[in-house]
């Protein structure tokens, strides 16, 4: 490991007189650190002893990049004293998990240490990290990137992931190998450079080894999967698809069965200015593939099965986040996109844009292998399953609806309503609970006093049966752009249907801002929870505190 | 003993790399056009006027609101000044399918590039956003900011038309 290091540093210098080495490189970086202050709530079950000791939760980060010329090179130190609330106890520690460096021409590009790549979507190998997650699977290893002539994209990568803070060794997980390339046919065929249809073709194979040391089954020790996508557009229409494979992968997230996976994401879309259109279908079958075959929780996922709904911005319409189902989902979404053009009856003088978004997934169809065997017995090849059979069972549904409109020059409004089917027993493991059927409205309303002055009121209601019942929310937010904001929010679950957990979680905060340093500070209650960032989720217990960002960048 | 040395060597760089912080260059990274075709930062140039280079996904609602009042002022900004605008999506394969139409749905007449696995996101350290940087003719980082409220896109303005010359 580190005479790599030497000889990449041997190779950057080289060529370079020592003065360049100082006055032409650069340095970037940032920084950031949250903080929080738990105390007890007795509205809330927060006692003392819940917080055991734990009154302070600190997660912070330093990243630093280096670059002097075609050389790079970087750390990040991260430190989780003691890590905040929701956040795996196994991420308490500090230390410097993504160290690297890297040197890269037009032609190759080599790098070292840990690093994040994607090959196609993602549904073989994606490894990347999301801070608000706690979420980190960086490869550790050595990755090569060649491009032989314009169009073509060929990459290497091989190494171990990330798991928290417990170091590789003597096969404690396993070890990912992939190869992807990809090329774009209309640079590369002779007559096909202004062809009316613009076409990229992709392949890729992952394997990953790890020992079978298990007593009772004879498990795969090599896992190989490999993936297929096209890529094709036509003036405003594109298309495009992926398919990914792989073979049997018995693991503790689908029961030891022998099952093969497979997987498949396809969309079609339709856009000119002002309108646009897209259909997106998904199937996964036996999906999950973890670095670890042991390991049940969001860690050491070789690939990612992106879910295909949308991602909600306001607080009650994300309440109830969907995680995909790596054992077996399929999923369609629509959405349409308009601008109502100036100058029109319903454009007015601005115009107006409208969304519409539906999305649903369903379970898969899986069928007993014989007369005598359950379904998904461990040990057996579990089900087997009709490829374009869907399941009766719903996980998700969502029909959305926005409206923005800028009504005149000192005010601006955006309406929403969602209408959500969310079934809580399989996506967030409350078994036997029935699924929530929800109506959510919301009005977020922005008046400008000055040039620089405005205030944001946001209302939210959103109404069911089930689980905790009727939630009401609203924020009012006051900023003197751009550096100063003030916010008042209240979450009001008036219709939960236990009398004394009618609680209202409310929260004061201020922040300051200046060029990119963000200092934050809020103080208040956090509702129990689910937050989701990019397909992956964590349970956000119930807290009561003052919470302090402090982010900067340079 | 390792991480110890490499610390130190970083701290070494830093200091003698301090008289060069003000002014970086955007670090040469390949991400993707919204068609799917890779696309070179290098390529992100403007014949020596200036260039807003903004991150932003379909999930947050203030980077839309700021790229909104970039593209109402869009036109009059160019006349002025010839500002280029690049709008980064750091969308991942969840939801870059939906980039392409949702951009054009909002009728945005900026380049908008996609970032999937947030290789140039990490690259130019973005923590949170909306995150924009201005670069100037040379194509220097001369000044960013994180987070955006309403009236923000006016004081961006003066800086464009302070390095564009125009007062």
């Amino acid at each position: 490991m580190r005479k790599l290091w030497i000889v990449l540093f041997l190779l950057a210098f080289t060529s370079l007189e020592a003065q360049d080495f100082l006055d032409k490189a650069q340095i970037n970086g940032s920084f950031q650190v949250d903080g929080q202050f738990y105390q007890p709530d007795d509205a809330l079950g927060i006692t003392d002893s819940l917080i055991g000791g734990r009154k302070l939760g600190l997660n912070g980060f330093g990243n630093i990049t280096y670059t002097l010329g075609k050389f790079s090179a970087g750390m990040r130190y991260e430190a989780f004293l003691t890590p905040l609330a929701g956040f795996d106890p196994l991420q308490e520690g500090n230390g410097f998990p993504y160290l690297w460096a890297s040197y890269q021409t037009d032609f190759v590009g080599v790098t070292v240490g840990n690093f994040y790549e994607q090959f196609g979507n993602g549904l073989i190998l994606r490894s990347y990290e999301e801070w608000t997650l706690g979420y980190d699977n960086s490869l550790n290893g050595m990755r090569v990137i060649l491009r032989p002539s314009a169009g073509i994209t060929i990459k290497g990568v091989y190494g171990t992931q990330r798991y928290f803070w417990q170091q590789y060794e003597n096969g404690n997980r396993g070890i990912v190998r992939g190869l992807d390339a990809e090329v774009d046919l209309n640079q590369t065929i002779k007559g096909w450079e202004s062809a009316a249809v613009r076409v990229f073709v992709g392949a890729s194979g992952v394997s990953k080894y790890q020992k079978d040391n298990d007593p009772l089954y004879n498990l795969p020790e090599n896992v190989g999967a490999w993936a297929g996508r096209v890529n094709l557009s036509a003036g405003k229409f594109n298309f495009a698809t992926e398919y990914a494979y792989k073979i049997n992968d018995p693991s503790a997230l689908n029961n030891f069965i022998y099952h093969e996976g497979q997987a498949v994401l396809s969309s079609l879309s339709y856009s000119q200015p002002g309108l646009g259109v897209v259909l997106q279908l998904k199937r996964v079958d036996n999906f999950s593939y973890k670095s670890d075959r042991r390991v049940n929780g969001n860690a050491v996922d070789i690939n990612f099965i992106p879910p295909i709904n949308r991602t909600h911005s306001y607080s009650l319409a994300a309440r109830y986040p969907y995680a995909t189902q790596p054992n077996g989902e399929m999923g369609l979404q629509f959405q349409l996109n308009y601008k109502i053009p100036k100058g029109t009856a319903l454009g007015g003088k601005y115009g107006t844009g409208i969304a519409v978004n539906f999305s649903q997934v369903n379970d898969i169809v899986r069928n007993p292998i014989n007369d005598t065997t359950a379904v998904n017995t461990s040990g057996t090849l579990g089900y087997t399953s009709d490829f374009f059979k869907v399941s009766d069972s719903v996980f998700f549904r969502d029909f959305n609806i926005e409206i923005e409109k800028k009504i005149n020059s000192k005010w601006k409004a955006v309406i929403q309503y969602m209408n959500l089917h969310y079934d809580i027993a399989t996506i967030e493991g409350h078994a036997g609970e029935p699924a929530v059927k929800a109506h959510i409205g919301v009005l977020d309303l922005t008046h400008k006093f000055s040039s620089r002055k405005s205030l944001r009121m946001e209302l939210q209601g959103l109404f069911t049966e089930q689980d905790e019942g009727d939630w009401a929310a609203a924020v009012l937010e006051y900023a003197i752009a751009p550096r100063w904001f003030f916010n008042v929010a209240d979450q009001y679950n008036y219709g939960h249907p236990e009398a004394d957990k009618k609680n209202h979680y409310y929260t004061v905060s201020m922040g300051y801002l200046k060029e990119s340093t963000r200092v934050a500070l809020t103080y208040g209650r956090q509702s129990e929870g689910v937050v989701c960032v990019g397909g992956v989720c964590r349970q956000v217990p119930a807290s009561s505190g003052l919470t302090i960002t402090v982010s900067t960048n340079f | 003993m390792m991480r110890t040395s490499i610390f130190s060597l970083f701290a070494l760089l830093l200091f003698f790399s301090l008289g060069s912080l003000a002014q970086s260059d955007i670090p040469q990274v390949t991400i993707k056009t919204l068609d799917g075709k890779p696309f070179s930062t290098s390529e992100i140039t403007n014949d020596g006027k200036p260039v807003i280079l903004s991150f932003w996904a379909l999930w947050c609602k203030p980077c839309q609101k700021e790229l909104d009042a970039f593209n109402e002022n869009y036109a009059d900004w160019q006349d002025e000044t010839g500002v280029k605008i690049y709008a980064v999506s750091i969308d991942d394969s969840r939801s870059t399918a939906r980039v392409m139409p949702m951009v054009n749905g909002k009728a945005w007449e900026f380049e908008v590039l996609l970032d999937p696995n947030s290789d140039l996101k990490r690259a130019m350290n973005v923590n949170m956003i909306p995150h924009t940087f201005l670069l100037n003719g040379e194509g220097k980082i001369v000044s960013q900011h994180t987070a955006y409220f309403e009236g923000a896109e006016f004081e961006l303005f003066d800086k464009v038309k302070k390095i564009a010359g125009i007062e």
